[in-house]
């Protein structure tokens, strides 16, 4: 066997930074209160993350494609009332498809200019952001969408129920999580995504549609917004129009603390679960210690800005460099 | 200045990466008014030991002394403020502010309440820059400057700190010859005044025209330091290689085939007009021409990158239509791009996949990639081309020059096309990985293959190419055979002079 040196623990945490993050987070987290680590608590955490999880893993595909998607916030919503309103409509069995037909049609049109107009993604999206707001509210004409009948819909079971004892949103998250992974580290599409974020030249260079890839991956980000609103929808059975409002950062959050570079090129599907159950393992943590709800939002920034220097730093070696 | 005082001295300096020793234990000393070539291949860990060298790197054995006082250098700045300055091969300015700001950035001087002092700015700017002798002034906006001229406000920067060393990295590598004169000028004026200069650089020529003395390193070994005077190229490219190289040119034993690429009337844009020419299986065509001659746009176009104004393309006597690289690859074209780390390769991901990159859909197990398919095309052609990496995890970012492009070139031969357009296949690479690139490239046209090369040296299309077209200003001037080209009519084709005696 040959003798772990300093230099080879150092070059797994570099590597491995963000797990070895989350492993203190839950330590930390455990002391101060033993019910942080309860089965209940536990279950209930990833639960609880699973729809921002889920808008994460299309996200993450966006971003290692050299692009940012700021309009899932806005998208979720529109798809929560969406479904919500088709469910008294048309029945849950078409109203799902619609929804999903619709999200995707935005998708498409985020795909359209970014992709093929090359339009800069962070304007595009962030225009779309405050777009797709307007367009639930004309939908809606600005009510709060119910379901009329929350006690008789198989619906329900989506957000609500479980199967062999483990909860359906964690069921879809892993599920999705498992697919969109195979997908994005096996298959040749998924390739082309790492190659556009890396090096969208060379990428071209070589024969790889450039501008069909991104379309792509704005795709995904609408398919997994629209499983995420039909989880939200599903548990409530009924919403306002701001539901998702604030969840692109939080999402982009998780796939950023999950290493994905900004830049693209970079992340896996697996990380970005990570940096969701991170993300939510800290907000389930500080209400367990005891922390005011709204101090979170300032302890989660904090601890977000840290592990991303933290995971810089071991990258470069030290924690201060004059270069990148 | 005193001559016996070294202005610059490495001692046994010693770093180590994980799994490779990148310097072992390397020294040399550089006197006050020299100028010293470091030379080496590709990896051989030049850049290592300049990163050392300014700071970015610590060393893990050894020291560095400025004259004669040991010094630990803590980043390029600290060591600039040690008189020891880097004129880097990619440029670092801010193209949207002037010479001056350029020249003092960081350090601009002050008024009272932090105002610029611009006159003074102006002034001090102006000083160095009449010495240099250069034909731009203080306000010049720097994007507006040529590459050289760019170079000179890098040089000019230096200058603001009295240095005692300047290490010049491939300095001419993007200067036309009239301009490498004018840097040759400065070099020597920098010596005059006592300036220790470090120089590397590929290019034998300049080394040999310039340079007091030579060090050499292999390996991460320093192989010795030679005086120039004393020593020649075949002598200095053993050192570098272990090895002496056949430079002469290998003439081609084989039959030349079909047609496999013709080109009629092409034109596009203002770029290039009224193009024609042919390609065979089994030779190689040279364009030569200077950089902006329309070479890299006449193969662009024929990738499919761009559209041709008028004119056709016909492969195997069949016209066709490329409106994408996707279609030119389908129809078995392959292009070996100008930039390698721009267009050829995408440096965070890894050899295998950048190699298996235009074929990655044709590579599956169901709907999956077939890892041991593409492990087998990797191996084959790293093999073949002698690609030298850890293995095929390693990011391509990691490898030096010559196994990029060999990567690169790997790409492209692992999808068996029928013509092989290859632009500058030596731009950046040591002397070692230069011939056998280009004897690969003879085998290539010995097996079949229809290749063009485009560069802009004239040693390298002499050496590989049956054929020479001359391009000028967007237009054809000639074509040469092998047996008929000499450097003189070579030189007056691409300088746009009509000649009579056309063959």
């Amino acid at each position: 066997m040959a003798e772990l040196t300093k230099q080879d623990i150092g070059r797994f945490l570099a590597r491995q930074g963000i797990l070895v993050a989350f492993v203190v987070f839950m330590i930390a987290f455990a002391l101060a209160n033993p019910r942080f680590l309860a089965v209940d608590n536990i279950f209930g955490v990833i639960r609880s993350s699973a729809i921002l999880g889920v808008m994460a893993l299309g996200v993450t595909f966006v971003v290692i494609g050299g692009n940012l998607d700021l309009s899932v916030g806005s998208m979720m919503s529109f798809s929560t009332i969406v479904v919500l309103d088709l469910h008294d409509k048309l029945g849950p069995t078409l109203a799902i498809p619609a929804m999903f037909a619709m999200t995707l049609a935005l998708g498409a049109f985020i795909g359209f200019l970014v992709g093929y107009l090359k339009l800069n993604s962070l304007i595009v999206t962030l225009g779309m952001l405050s777009a797709i707001h307007g367009l639930t509210l004309t939908y809606s004409g600005g009510k709060n969408m119910d379901i009329a009948d929350k006690e008789g819909t198989w619906f329900a079971v989506i957000g609500q129920g479980s199967i062999a004892g483990i909860p359906v949103p964690i069921l879809l998250f892993a599920g999705l999580a498992i697919v969109l992974s195979m997908m994005l580290g096996k298959t040749p599409f998924g390739r082309k995504v790492y190659a556009v974020g890396g090096n969208g030249t060379a990428a071209t260079f070589s024969g790889v549609p450039r501008a069909r890839v991104v379309f792509m991956t704005y795709m995904i980000s609408a398919f997994c917004v629209a499983t995420a609103g039909m989880m939200q929808a599903s548990r409530s059975l009924g919403s306002q129009n701001t539901v998702g409002q604030g969840m692109e950062l939080e999402v982009l959050a998780a796939v950023i603390l999950g290493g994905a570079s900004l830049l693209g090129g970079s992340g896996t599907i697996f990380k970005t679960v990570i940096g969701v159950l991170i993300l939510g393992f800290i907000q389930n943590g500080l209400l367990l210690v005891g922390l005011e709800f709204y101090v979170q939002y300032v302890v989660t920034w904090v601890i977000i800005i840290l592990a991303v220097w933290l995971d810089i730093a071991a990258k470069r070696g030290r924690l201060l460099s004059p270069i990148a | 200045m005193n001559t016996d005082i070294p202005a610059l001295r490495l001692e046994g300096i010693v770093k180590t990466f994980p799994g490779v020793r990148a310097l072992d234990g390397v020294s040399f000393t550089v006197q006050p008014g020299e100028v010293h070539a470091l030379m080496g291949e590709n990896g051989a860990g030049k850049s290592t030991l300049m990163k050392v060298l300014g700071g970015i790197y610590q060393p893990d054995e050894g020291q560095i002394f400025i004259a004669e006082e040991a010094t630990v250098m803590t980043s390029p700045l600290h060591a600039k403020a040690r008189g020891v300055v880097f004129i880097h091969q990619e440029l670092s300015l801010a193209d949207e502010l002037s010479v001056a700001e350029n020249i003092f950035l960081g350090e601009l001087p002050r008024k009272s309440f932090g105002r610029v002092d611009w006159d003074k700015l102006f002034n001090d700017t102006n000083a160095i820059l009449t010495t240099l002798n250069v034909g731009f002034d203080a306000q010049t906006r720097v994007g507006d400057l040529s590459i050289a001229n760019q170079q000179m406000v890098e040089i000019a920067r230096a200058l603001t700190v009295d240095p005692r060393a300047v290490i010049f990295d491939e300095p001419t590598a993007s200067l036309t010859d009239a301009e490498k004169v004018v840097l040759f000028d400065v070099i020597a004026d920098l010596k005059s005044r006592g300036v220790g200069i470090i120089y590397i650089s590929h290019r034998m020529e300049e080394i040999f025209k310039i340079t007091d003395r030579i060090s050499v390193l292999r390996d991460g070994q320093y192989r010795g330091t030679v005086k120039t005077s004393e020593t020649d190229e075949d002598k200095v490219t053993q050192l570098m290689i272990g090895r002496s190289l056949d430079l002469s040119r290998s003439v081609s034993e084989h039959e030349v085939g079909k047609v496999a690429l013709e080109v009629r009337g092409l034109s596009c844009g203002n770029l290039y007009n009224d193009v024609n020419f042919t390609v065979r299986r089994g030779e190689v065509v040279g364009f030569y021409g200077l950089v902006g001659a329309g070479r890299t746009e006449i193969a662009e176009t024929i990738f499919g990158l761009r559209t041709p104004s008028t004119g056709t393309i016909l492969l195997d006597g069949e016209e066709v239509r490329i409106n994408s690289p996707i279609d030119a690859i389908r129809r078995g074209i392959s292009l070996v791009p100008e930039d390698r780390k721009g267009q050829g390769l995408v440096l965070g991901m890894n050899c295998r996949d950048n190699m298996t990159l235009p074929q990655v859909d044709d590579m599956t197990a169901g709907p999956f990639v077939s890892d041991g398919a593409e492990v087998a095309i990797f191996d084959q052609y790293r093999d073949k081309l002698d690609i030298r990496t850890p293995g095929w995890r390693q990011l391509v970012g990691n490898l030096s020059g010559g196994n990029q492009q060999k990567i690169v070139i790997g790409k492209w031969l692992s999808m068996h096309p029928n013509v092989l357009i290859v632009d500058e296949p030596t731009r950046g690479i040591d002397v070692g990985s230069k011939s056998e690139i280009h004897n690969l490239i003879r085998d290539l046209a010995a097996q079949g293959y229809a290749v063009i090369v485009i560069s802009s040296e004239m040693p390298e299309v002499l050496h590989v190419a049956d054929r020479i077209i001359a391009m000028y200003h967007g237009r054809i001037m000639r074509e040469f055979t092998a047996e008929e080209v000499t450097e003189d009519s070579l030189i007056q084709a691409i300088s746009g002079i009509e000649s009579d005696k056309v063959a």
